[in-house]
């Protein structure tokens, strides 16, 4: 009870000193202050630049995951690349015994030179698809339709395009019904699918010819008897771990791999790839911190400084003080917590700054920033760092005027 | 935490201090500031202690004051050992029992009259409130009661040393010392200081004063003089010889210089 009376009086009286020297405090807190402003607008930024890769991600699906046969590094010489890829049978195995996965759809594609009348481009994206991959990449059709069952099981020479072929080819703008030659085959073609912005973080970029065909057709184009990957959707983003763990369950036994074998495909959830990025981000955040740490640390040894010479200046007071009964750990008391009033001070100044550079990297054009934001975590993370900095930056000060004598202090000039 | 030192048995005398001894380390030289003082001042005495510089009776004002520690020796305050407490323990006692005031006043520049009051109970268990109410009563008592928001630059000498002496009184300390009182005060507000003591010391303070000035003496019952660090003499007032040399010696000046009235010390000792 009376230690709480008298750390609130002795907050009141810290406050005092520093207001009754406010350009000194500011000027003392200087360090404290950039070294809270920029880390909070450092992680600020951090946490725009998160919120930017994972729209990225977004675009790719959250729920997508994406399925290959893979050698395993140990086993590079033994066995054949062939020996691992997908295969249809074990496509449909996923679709029936992994209840996480909600849709599938192999992949197959291959580059062709393709001809519209006498316009011939070559080396063009043909890849076969079953009618799932609409909904998975949530590329739907905007004209014409979709393959269907009759399609895939007959290989029939049908195709799909998107905006940039019918461009590119010189189509007619609904190109529905017209003809297109893929590697001097005549197909058909059925529809349009909307061209999607894919980030380049997932082979975006540039917006290509693409020309789909049902997944049948295209393996027999090319008599290929492995597809290519695979494509799978979960119901929830959270299933990541179960789908991945039921699809590796799946594979393995159709594949005959005892426990301790590696595995010989690989899946990819972006999910897991968002959390990778998240660790990622938490290891910049912590680098950061660590670098801007040192800045509160120079801002200490100002406040160290500051404090050592208000004891120098204060020490017929701390004479008086004592000698009217103050004992010296409530005299150790009252400049801890002048050293820390004076952090937190800073601290928050450093914090409007902060949120001030942060508004500020929110409205530079050009920057993926405009999420920026000072997450509360941060902010408490600066305020315990100053007050931290005061408590230790503050103590020898603070000791050395406990131990003053007050005779001594009381003749001091 | 404070605790308030325990009020002792009402019939042990203020101060009794034995064989005191304090000596200073200055580099590899020792310097003996007491030597071996005998001192008993009972409640309600108003004594002076006086002595050429170098006589140790600042030793003896801070040992007093429980600012410091003797070397050697006993010394009862109120009938409690103090000799041989901590820092802590000292600090609590100089909270409770005793009251300062210094030569150069000591205020806190920026605080009121009535902030400065209030600081010795900022550090005992009285409440806000009560501690307002204190000091308020201390400045009352010093004669200060429409000054207590003024700080030390807007008062005189005078009103600065009052205000300490209302932070001296405002924990009811059992004794009162003062350490040059009138040093830094032309002749007439010493007087004024004087006059204070005397009113406290009528109100049953017991009060110590140390002080070079013979008209400031007087006013005390009794002089204590020291000389390297021993206890030369310890007389009542009007049968000290010093003094009354000296009074004899001012009045003859006083007649020569055909001067008006003599000073009130002067017809308090005549």
């Amino acid at each position: 009870m009376i230690l709480v009376r008298l750390l609130l009086q002795t907050v009141v009286l810290a406050l005092g000193q520093i207001w009754a020297n406010k350009t000194r405090a500011i000027l003392t807190s200087l360090g404290i202050i950039i070294g809270v402003g920029s880390v909070t607008a450092v992680i600020a930024s951090l946490t725009g630049l998160k919120q930017f890769v994972l729209e990225e991600f977004e675009t790719f699906g959250a729920k997508t995951m994406f399925i290959d046969g893979q050698v395993p590094e140990s086993m590079r010489n033994r066995i054949s690349w062939r020996s691992v890829q997908l295969t249809i049978p074990e496509i449909r195995a996923i679709q029936e015994h992994a209840p996480a996965v909600e849709r599938i759809t192999p992949r197959y594609y291959n580059s062709y030179a393709i001809r519209n009348g006498e316009l011939t481009k070559e080396g063009v994206l043909v890849m076969g698809i079953w009618p799932e991959w609409h909904e998975i990449t949530d590329r739907h059709v905007i004209l014409g339709r979709q393959f269907n069952r009759i399609d895939e099981e007959q290989m029939r020479y049908v195709c799909i395009v998107n905006d940039q072929a019918i461009e590119e080819l010189n189509l007619d703008r609904d190109p529905v019904g017209d003809y297109l030659l893929i590697d001097d085959l005549r197909f058909l073609i059925v529809g349009v699918v909307e061209t999607k912005q894919l980030s380049p973080m997932f082979g975006g970029g540039d917006v290509r010819s693409e020309v789909f065909t049902p997944l049948s057709t295209s393996m027999k184009m090319d008599s290929g008897l492995w597809i290519r990957d695979a494509f799978a959707q979960m119901a929830d983003p959270k299933q990541a771990d179960e789908a991945e763990e039921q699809i590796r369950f799946v594979l393995r036994k159709l594949r005959g791999l005892e426990p301790g074998q590696e595995d010989t495909f690989i899946i990819f959830a972006t999910q897991q790839a968002i959390d990778q990025f998240n660790g990622l981000a938490a290891g910049m955040t912590a680098v950061a911190g660590g670098i801007v740490s040192i800045s509160l640390l120079v801002g200490g040894i100002g406040i160290m400084n500051i404090m050592l010479v208000s004891v120098s200046e204060r020490t017929r007071e701390i004479g008086l003080r004592k000698a009217v009964g103050a004992r010296p750990a409530i005299i150790l008391m009252q400049f801890l917590v002048e050293a820390v009033t004076l952090c937190a001070v800073g601290g928050l100044i450093g914090l409007v700054i902060g949120q001030s550079l942060t508004l500020l990297l929110q409205n530079m054009p050009d920057t993926p920033l405009e999420h920026a934001e000072i997450p509360p975590w941060a902010i408490a993370l600066a305020f315990a760092f100053s007050a931290a900095v005061g408590v230790i930056f503050g103590m020898f000060p603070a000791v050395k005027a406990a131990r003053l004598d007050p005779i001594e202090a009381l003749r001091h000039e | 935490m404070i605790r308030r030192a325990a009020k002792s048995p009402a019939d042990a005398p203020a101060i009794e201090i034995r064989s005191l001894r304090k000596t200073y380390r200055m580099g590899v030289e020792r310097v003996h500031a007491l030597r071996g003082v005998d001192l008993t001042i009972q409640r309600n005495e108003f004594v002076a202690i006086m002595g050429p510089s170098g006589s140790g009776k600042s030793t003896l004002m801070n040992v007093l004051g429980c600012l410091d520690r003797p070397t050697a020796g006993a010394y009862r305050l109120n009938g409690r050992p103090v000799e041989k407490m901590g820092a802590g323990e000292l600090a609590s006692v100089r909270n409770v029992e005793i009251g300062f005031v210094f030569q150069t006043f000591e205020l806190l520049p920026r605080a009121s009259a009535l902030k400065n009051v209030t600081l010795p109970l900022l550090y005992s268990r009285t409440g806000w409130l009560g501690a307002r109410r204190a000091a308020r009563r201390a400045l009352e008592r010093v004669g200060l009661g429409d000054r207590m928001h003024h700080r030390p630059n807007q008062l005189s000498g005078g009103q600065r040393q009052r205000v300490a002496v209302a932070r001296a009184l405002v924990t009811n300390p059992s004794i009162l010392l003062a350490d040059e009182p009138t040093g830094n005060l032309d002749s007439t507000t010493g007087e004024e200081i004087i006059a204070l003591f005397n009113t406290l010391h009528e109100e049953g303070q017991t009060i110590v004063i140390v002080t070079h000035e013979e008209d400031v003496a007087g006013h005390a019952q009794r002089i204590v003089r020291l000389h390297d660090g021993r206890i030369r003499s310890d007389l009542p007032t009007p049968s000290d010889p010093i003094h009354r040399d000296w009074l004899e010696r001012a009045a003859i000046k006083i007649k020569d210089m055909g001067a008006g009235s003599p000073s009130p010390a002067l017809e308090a000792a005549s």
